[in-house]
């Protein structure tokens, strides 16, 4: 129910569809002058699979445009948070909403593997994130500005299974950005990728979040990625936000500059603290 | 990537001309042996015909039409009763794939009749169909129905849940689930059974058409070896050699058509 009024903007019912999406297209096109993430709200977010409860309670607001870094122990309930916002588990308890009402290809999320379609060219991969609008006559030149955005325009033709992990992982970015998501959620997207190559990931993402003006919830175990990317660490423990640390640090940032890994050393504690009051 | 993709792969410098050869080498060889040993009288030609006997043979049966005809008959009755045994497997192996009730409905029943050899339905059929196409047409199509069944639920039960998720995330409806992800996820493991299913075709065919038929290729064999025409008996067995073969690089040419994306079909 909650997603089926999420999906739809709530004047669905005086217009036919064709028409709404033609101006919701026009109404997004002038707000992009401005930032053009979505805010959201998070009040008593509360999810549970049988007795275990994941999630106890979270209250959140997240400004529009804002790259917010999500990070604690495995278990934690960071991935669950996500899942949640994502619309890909209902909440058992508690609301998200969006600034204004949000449609589904405004948010987007990218997963720790890639998840291309091994059958399907790269450039049709990136299609597929077009969502409904894949049939569209403009839809190859989209998806190919897309890729050009993460660097791969002349890997358009190629099958997946031909690509580095890394570069796999810059189609599923392009496939995410492909429809302009104004919320973009990332699932520890660089987890499974060698240390080089995360940091070049990483600039990359800072730069597609700062060109594209979305709102980035990054969910991470890296305590040194959170830092170096986002405005905003939030620190969950045991389904709870323990910590909310602002990064006020100026961009672009300095790998292994000394402030950065003060603030680093500052949350790592608070993450071990945690655990000794457990032990 | 995995481990295996990485390994060298051992391979001798290539003429493109002979390279197509290679594969031919060994039946050559065989055939040119057996041809001396025939024709130095090691094999005696009542046990074994010499192969310019059994070309011969052939040449006498082509020109007086009969081993078209029965080629022609043999194949008609293959490929009938492959589609509709392997339509039939392939649609219902879509269905318990994508439902549940469908799978819970039919699949106990499916089992069951599995596990009976389908060739042990003979008399039943003989008793049945009499010695007409039926007989033939319904011992093939149960025969490759079960290869083609198994093959297609696997795959369709095997895709990754993951990429379905991801489907869904970018508004996939049912239909196009399918179509993008469910089937192209699901067709190796259909070629699988595509070519299992080919060589059942052929072993139910021959044996029912030796048993109760009028025509056809296993007809051909058991007519000369009431005549004691050894020759005709060996070209049939030929045949059979030449159609499997034949079936086999059908199928492996639709595969490498289709599989383009998988990387164990790269040449």
């Amino acid at each position: 129910m909650q997603q089926s009024l999420r999906v739809f903007p709530s004047t669905a019912e005086f217009a036919p569809p064709s028409v709404l999406v033609e101006q919701a297209r026009i109404a997004r096109r002038k707000a992009e002058s401005a930032s053009r993430g979505l805010g959201l709200t998070i009040r008593g977010l509360r999810k549970a699979f049988g007795d275990n409860e994941v999630l106890r309670g979270i209250d959140l607001h997240i400004p529009a445009g804002q790259f917010v870094a999500i990070v604690g122990r495995s278990g934690c309930g960071k991935s669950t948070l996500l899942r949640l916002i994502a619309e890909l588990e209902t909440p058992g308890d508690g609301t998200i909403s969006f600034g204004e009402s949000a449609r589904a290809e405004d948010i987007r999320v990218m997963f720790q593997e890639p998840r291309l379609l091994p059958w399907a060219r790269v450039l049709d991969n990136v299609e597929v994130g077009l969502g409904r609008n894949r049939g569209l006559s403009d839809a190859n030149a989209r998806a190919e500005a897309a890729l050009a955005e993460v660097g791969l325009r002349d890997k358009r033709g190629q099958w997946p299974y031909v690509l580095s992990g890394g570069q796999k992982q810059r189609v599923a970015l392009a496939r995410a950005l492909v429809s302009n998501p104004r919320v973009l959620a990332f699932d520890e997207p660089l987890g499974a990728l060698d240390a080089l190559t995360r940091i070049s990931m990483q600039q990359l993402l800072e730069r597609v979040w700062h060109d594209q003006s979305f709102t980035a919830i990054l969910v991470t175990h890296d305590v040194a990625e959170a830092v170096a990317l986002a405005d905003r660490v939030v620190v969950i423990e045991d389904g709870r936000i323990a910590h909310d640390v602002a990064v006020d640090i100026a961009r672009p940032r300095r790998r292994g500059a000394a402030d950065l890994a003060a603030l680093e050393g500052t949350i790592l504690r608070h993450l071990l603290s945690g655990n000794d009051a457990d032990a | 990537m995995s481990v295996v993709e990485r390994l060298p792969r051992v391979r001798a410098v290539r003429v493109p001309a002979i390279d197509g050869l290679v594969p031919w080498l060994l039946p050559i060889a065989i055939i040119a042996i057996w041809q001396v040993a025939c024709a130095t009288g090691y094999v005696s030609a009542r046990v074994l015909p010499a192969p310019s006997d059994v070309l011969l043979a052939a040449w006498k049966s082509l020109r007086s039409g009969e081993l078209q005809q029965n080629i022609w008959v043999s194949f008609w009755r293959a490929a009938v009763g492959f589609l509709i045994g392997g339509g039939i497997g392939f649609a219902l192996g879509l269905a318990n794939g994508l439902s549940q009730l469908s799978d819970r409905l039919t699949d106990t029943t499916l089992q069951m009749i599995r596990n009976v050899p389908h060739l042990a339905m003979i008399p039943l059929v003989i008793l049945w169909f009499g010695i007409d196409e039926a007989a033939k047409l319904f011992l093939v199509a149960l025969g490759v129905f079960f290869p083609i069944y198994l093959n297609t639920l696997h795959g369709i039960r095997t895709v990754d849940p993951q990429l379905i998720e991801m489907g869904r995330i970018y508004g996939m409806g049912r239909g196009e689930l399918f179509r993008r992800v469910i089937f192209p996820s699901a067709l190796p493991s259909i070629f699988v059974g595509l070519r299992f299913a080919l060589g059942i075709m052929w072993l139910t065919l021959i044996v029912a058409e030796t048993i109760a038929a009028s025509s056809g290729l296993g007809y051909m064999a058991m007519q000369a070896r009431e005549f004691m025409l050894i020759d005709v008996v060996v070209l049939s067995i030929l045949i059979y050699a030449l159609l499997g073969k034949l079936a086999d690089s059908a199928s492996r040419a639709l595969e490498r058509l289709t599989l383009s994306w998988h990387p164990a079909f790269q040449k």
